[in-house]
């Protein structure tokens, strides 16, 4: 970065549509960058130095890493009883723990995958950083189920393999349809992920400088050169990747909340539990995307790429999302009241007035359903401190909804003299902010080491990728990020 | 065929300034008859596959090859216990074909992991990748293929290729920096 280097000017979204033109669309690519920029700008953030902050984001979030990587070592090598577990909720933060990470992975499937088919080509700023954040999200929940079998060192009992003891896994159980979703998902996951990478670790083998960044670029990018006669295969694996993602994110958080829905629990026992649980993903996911996107592109100046207009859809997602997770909510409590059965209205009081009472008010009502509602007025879906503070109201509220379905289900069981309550223990909570910190920590690794979006679709959103009508924007020699004429 | 100074050649390539005028070209080089050619760009051109005389690609057929073997993969897994080898009654339900709505979910996800790890691997397969080492790679110019360059380059193996038209048809087309690129 040399010396001329200025703060970039974001234009308002209001400044492209001119008198002549009322109904323009403004432009995903703000300042008229060319391909030029943009494969500077975003190279760059992988090639220049670690800023400062970002060693001491590392430090912190490092840190907390191996708090939780202490606790899961400390768990696994004295018990499962050092997690608060016990009659009659034998679930709790854990499973809370897995379902709030599962959920935060399906928004970035949706941004890579469903957005695509949809033809959303916003999509392209975000999308890579959002499939990261999948990745990562979907390795804290494997941690949770992993290490509550106990026995870490015979999970393999899960996978369908033949054994001396003639065992088989029950294929009837939710429990098992979890397994196979949740690998399967972060499979499929890595694949569209890393297909989506080639062209751009192709970018950095031709920028590399240093002998090994040109040997671990060029190994990865398998030697992509842009023909076209592969780019036609290569569009054709994305969408069908696209594709089959599609259906296997609805099928994820369905299965999951499976593990709920089939069993006979007041408050589990629903038939919407599988798209109030997508829906509550989504809504949960995106504002975790806008929690980590929100400060990258702040700190690394890509106000360009990641425009306002971006921030401003995500916003309309969470707010769509969170009216269905509302209407959920609601359905809930009419239906225990139309049931007529006094478990389930019993267990719906209870989750209003009884010992959690002020999980449901706070983490449910306010943060869940009320605090998305002020992304109805265009001022607030634009100003970065509402979304951010209503984003961080999500990713709280989401984790205290799973845990009333947990916990809420579970510690009012039938008969009054089985009643107890969940005690977290200083190991229950150390490993959940643990999972935050590895969360943290690989994300921050990721911006570091790989190009954050996608810049070989992003070159497709400027007008002058088009074949047809499309004029080339001169170069114009600015520091990246730095302010251009326009 | 060899250069002046003894290289075998790959091909002739061009640069082009603009995604609009690869597009240009490469009609021009598929009205003239060429076969092994192909035009290179940082991001996939919309509309070139008719330009250059492709058609729709069939990895489709091996995904959904990929898609059916993941099926019968869990329809296998599955039944193959439940059926003989460890029969396992759970709340008084049956174990034979009745149970098969409880297997659907698992014949789902393995039939998308199978599709996906078939997209993933006929993509480079049917791309000839990984190939770390390419002839193009020689030519210094074509490094911003990955940036902001857009190149045509026309092999030496195709039948009609002479230095002569190709640098003629390149020309006309509006190439810039026309190379001959070697193999070595």
């Amino acid at each position: 970065m040399d010396e001329t280097y200025t703060e970039p000017q974001v234009i308002k979204g209001e400044a492209a549509t001119t008198v002549e033109r009322p109904l323009a669309r403004v432009p995903l690519v703000l300042n008229r960058r060319n391909f030029r920029w943009i494969t500077e700008r975003i190279s760059g953030v992988v090639e220049q130095p670690a800023p400062r902050w970002w060693w001491v984001c590392f430090a912190i979030t490092g840190t907390i890493a191996a708090f939780g990587l202490f606790c899961l070592g400390y768990q696994i090598s004295t018990g499962i009883g050092t997690w608060g577990l016990n009659h009659p909720v034998g679930w709790a933060w854990d499973i809370t723990n897995f379902v709030f990470w599962i959920g935060i992975g399906h928004a970035g499937t949706l941004i890579s995958a469903i957005l695509y088919l949809l033809r959303q080509r916003w999509r392209t700023s975000i999308n890579r950083s959002a499939e990261a954040m999948t990745l990562f999200a979907v390795m804290c929940a494997a941690i949770f189920p992993g290490v509550h079998v106990g026995r870490v060192w015979m999970a393999w009992y899960l996978a369908p393999l033949p054994n001396n003891w003639a065992i088989w896994p029950n294929f009837r159980s939710p429990l098992m349809w979890d397994v196979f979703a949740v690998s399967t998902y972060f499979t499929v996951s890595v694949l569209f992920w890393y297909t989506g990478l080639i062209p751009d670790l192709a970018t950095l083998r031709d920028r590399a400088t240093s002998k090994i960044k040109k040997f671990l670029f060029g190994f990865f990018a398998c030697g992509w050169r842009g023909a076209n006669r592969h780019w036609r295969h290569y569009e054709m694996a994305y969408l069908l990747l696209a594709g089959l993602s599609t259906p296997l994110v609805l099928s994820v958080h369905s299965v999951v909340s499976f593990d709920f829905a089939t069993s006979i629990l007041p408050t589990w026992h629903t038939t919407i539990f599988p798209p109030y649980f997508v829906a509550g993903a989504i809504f949960g996911g995106f504002a975790m995307v806008l929690t980590l996107l929100i400060p990258a592109r702040a700190m690394f100046k890509l106000q360009d790429i990641i425009t306002p207009q971006h921030i401003d859809k995500m916003a309309k997602i969470i707010l769509l999302t969170g009216s269905f997770v509302g209407y959920a909510y609601t359905m809930e409590f009419f239906l225990a009241w139309y049931s007529g059965n006094a478990y389930e209205r019993f267990a719906f009081w209870n989750r209003v007035f009884g010992p959690y009472w002020w999980y449901w008010w706070v983490g449910m009502l306010f943060c869940n359903c009320l605090s998305p509602q002020l992304f109805w007025f265009r001022w607030c879906r634009r100003n970065i401190f509402v979304v951010y503070f209503v984003c961080m109201c999500v990713n709280a509220g989401m984790w205290f909804e799973r845990f009333i379905i947990i916990v809420g289900g579970l510690h009012r069981d039938f008969l009054p003299s089985s009643w107890g309550l969940f005690i977290p223990t200083w190991v229950d909570i150390w490993t959940f902010i643990g999972t935050l910190g590895i969360f943290t920590s690989l994300f921050l690794l990721f911006v570091r080491f790989l190009p954050m979006i996608a810049m070989s679709e992003v070159k497709i959103v400027l007008p002058e990728a088009d074949a047809h009508s499309g004029t080339p924007t001169e170069h114009h020699p600015v520091a990246p990020g730095g302010k251009e004429p326009t | 065929m060899r250069t002046p100074a003894g290289h075998r050649v790959y091909g002739m390539g061009a640069e082009y300034p603009s995604a609009a005028a690869l597009y240009e070209a490469a009609k021009m080089v598929r009205d003239a008859g060429f076969k092994r050619w192909d035009v290179h760009s940082p991001f996939p051109i919309h509309g070139i596959d008719e330009a250059m005389g492709l058609g729709k690609s069939w990895l489709s057929a091996v995904v959904l090859a990929g898609g059916i073997s993941g099926l019968l993969t869990a329809i296998l897994v599955e039944f193959g216990p439940s059926w003989g080898l460890y029969p396992l009654v759970v709340h008084g339900k049956p174990y034979d074909w009745r149970t098969v709505p409880a297997f659907f979910p698992i014949m789902f996800e393995l039939t998308i992991l199978f599709s996906a790890f078939a997209a993933f691997f006929a993509v480079l397969i049917m791309n000839g990748l990984p190939r770390p080492n390419h002839p193009l790679f020689n030519w210094e110019r074509f490094r911003s293929v990955t940036n902001d360059g857009f190149f045509l380059v026309i092999e030496a193996r195709d039948p009609r290729f002479t230095e002569i038209e190709a640098r003629e048809l390149l020309e006309r087309s509006g190439g810039q920096h026309i190379t001959i690129v070697h193999e070595d």
